[in-house]
């Protein structure tokens, strides 16, 4: 089965890559959805031959991660476009092209990355870790270079998507309490942030944080 | 023999008429009747019976690019295998000189916009040049991908290493070739998303625009050289994506002209759903593909060949 988590994580990858290329906001939540979507279906893919054992965990991490990360935040997200009435990315802090070729660098990064890094237990393919890596490093850089608010947000999602990636090292480990958890934290944090991009639209007629680093109690 | 003829039949008959699917699909979209499936041949044969007329400003560059434009990509042709494994040029390396034949048949194309010192055609060929030498890095990665199983830059030996019991999940890395040598195909072909083959205004043409000034025979060789270069980067899209057998025979021969004649669909498909990209954006969009080719490299060096 690891010929589809192989396929699923590339496809993951890639997503990632279009979003740091989109300057379109619909587009980049389209794709973080679309990104939602795969990684709901790589617990089924990875541990679908052990279906038996960890049926409830990967379950529950399968579908949790379908309704919150493909379902609930994108709408959420598109919502808070629609109200801030915002459309695309102005004037990213560093050009789209460029930072497309920032993050293959960090891809390349974290395929080194993989290879260097010993884990206690061998993943279930050797994709997984670099992957994982990628969309962390991936997510930062989005967190980074964009200034409108919902970008941030996607590169958050993204962040935690690598860590949801790694994760899937440690499923027998890991009770999926604390999964279900992360995915409550994720939601919420969506939910706080969703209400923080309003306030900002409304006191200030645009999105952008860079002014907000200027605030002064 | 047999497959020498078939390999050469195809080159040499089946191109124009992915032109007309492509446009049949795009009028089907639009709900018109559209072009003759057969329109393509038609314009060919009408510009090959045409006098030609040369300005005298222009050089013998002028009147060699189209020719040497259409030899190097029915040279290309002839080196990557159609129907079957085996083509009648291949020889050991004959990757990199496909991809260079490719790029020899462009520049002539170039030069000859330039020759004619007109400043249009100038900005049509400056652009040219400018995503091609984008498109070219995600070329190459792609046929790295598909080379590297085989440890030889052979079309016959990269072909026959690919895995198709499992195709595109057999390793993702040909699912990254695939879609990198699709954006290659539409980028070299002046294709939407990159350029639009209908377009007559000055602010958007790329490929059109340096071929204003040849007529006649020329022009008619434009027409069909270009309908080359889509058959043949199709052609190597379609070994990526269905199992060719090595032997080729009817089958191959049923599996490759389906796969061109789908591919061709596709860029039908994608024409009528997308817009053009705004130029600023097309390198964007070439870069994208290089980075999937390179993520799709470094996978499969990473995880090993399957």
């Amino acid at each position: 089965m690891t010929g589809y988590a192989d396929f699923l994580l590339l496809v993951v990858a890639a997503l990632s890559l279009s979003i740091v290329a989109t300057s379109r906001l619909t587009g980049c939540v389209r794709a973080s959805a679309l990104q939602g979507v795969a990684l709901s279906l790589l617990p089924l893919a990875l541990w679908g031959g052990a279906l038996d054992r960890h049926a409830v965990p990967v379950a529950t991490m399968s579908l949790g991660a379908l309704a919150v990360k493909a379902v609930i935040i994108p709408l959420l997200l598109a919502r808070a476009i629609r109200e801030a009435n915002v459309r695309r990315e102005s004037e990213p802090f560093i050009s789209l092209h460029f930072s497309v070729l920032i993050a293959a660098a960090l891809v390349g990064f974290s395929f080194w990355l993989g290879t260097i890094l010993i884990l206690p237990k061998p993943a279930p393919t050797p994709l997984l870790v670099p992957m994982a890596f990628a969309n962390l490093l991936v997510g930062f850089l989005v967190l980074i270079v964009r200034r409108k608010a919902v970008t941030q947000v996607v590169g958050y999602l993204m962040l935690e998507n690598g860590i949801f990636i790694f994760g899937q090292t440690l499923v027998e480990e890991v009770p999926f309490a604390v999964e279900l958890g992360i995915l409550l934290d994720l939601l919420v944090g969506v939910f706080v942030m969703g209400i923080a991009i309003n306030h900002i639209s409304r006191e200030f007629e645009h999105i952008d944080t860079e002014l907000l680093s200027t605030l002064k109690d | 023999m047999f497959s020498l003829g078939i390999h050469i039949g195809l080159l040499l008959v089946m191109p124009p008429l992915l032109i007309g699917v492509i446009n049949k699909t795009k009028a089907w979209f639009a709900g018109r009747l559209g072009l003759p499936l057969l329109q393509s041949y038609r314009d060919v044969w009408k510009l090959l019976r045409k006098g030609a007329i040369y300005s005298q400003a222009t050089t013998w560059l002028f009147r060699a690019g189209p020719i040497v434009s259409l030899a190097a990509v029915l040279c290309a042709g002839l080196v990557l295998p159609l129907a079957a494994n085996s083509s009648p040029l291949g020889f050991s390396g004959d990757v990199v000189v496909f991809a260079y034949l490719l790029a020899l048949g462009r520049f002539f194309t170039m030069a000859a916009a330039f020759d004619t010192g007109s400043s249009f055609e100038g900005m049509g060929a400056s652009r040219e040049a400018a995503f091609s030498a984008l498109a070219e890095p995600a070329l190459f990665l792609s046929l790295a991908i598909l080379c590297l199983p085989a440890r030889s830059a052979t079309f016959a030996d990269a072909f026959g290493r690919l895995p198709w019991t499992s195709w595109g999940f057999g390793h993702p890395a040909y699912l990254a070739a695939a879609l990198s040598l699709f954006a290659v195909l539409l980028a070299e072909n002046s294709r939407i998303p990159v350029d639009d083959p209908n377009t007559h205004l000055e602010l958007t043409m790329v490929h059109e625009v340096m071929v204003l000034d040849h007529g006649g025979p020329d022009f008619g060789f434009i027409l069909y050289g270009s309908a080359v270069k889509l058959f043949v980067i199709a052609a190597l899209l379609v070994h990526v994506l269905l199992p060719i057998p090595a032997s080729g025979g009817w089958r191959g021969v049923a599996l490759f002209c389906g796969g061109e004649i789908g591919l061709a669909i596709l860029v039908g498909v994608v024409e009528s759903v997308m817009a053009r990209l705004r130029l600023p954006r097309v390198p964007q969009f070439l870069i994208g593909a290089t980075v999937l080719a390179a993520v799709g490299l470094g996978a499969l060096l990473y995880r090993g060949a399957p």
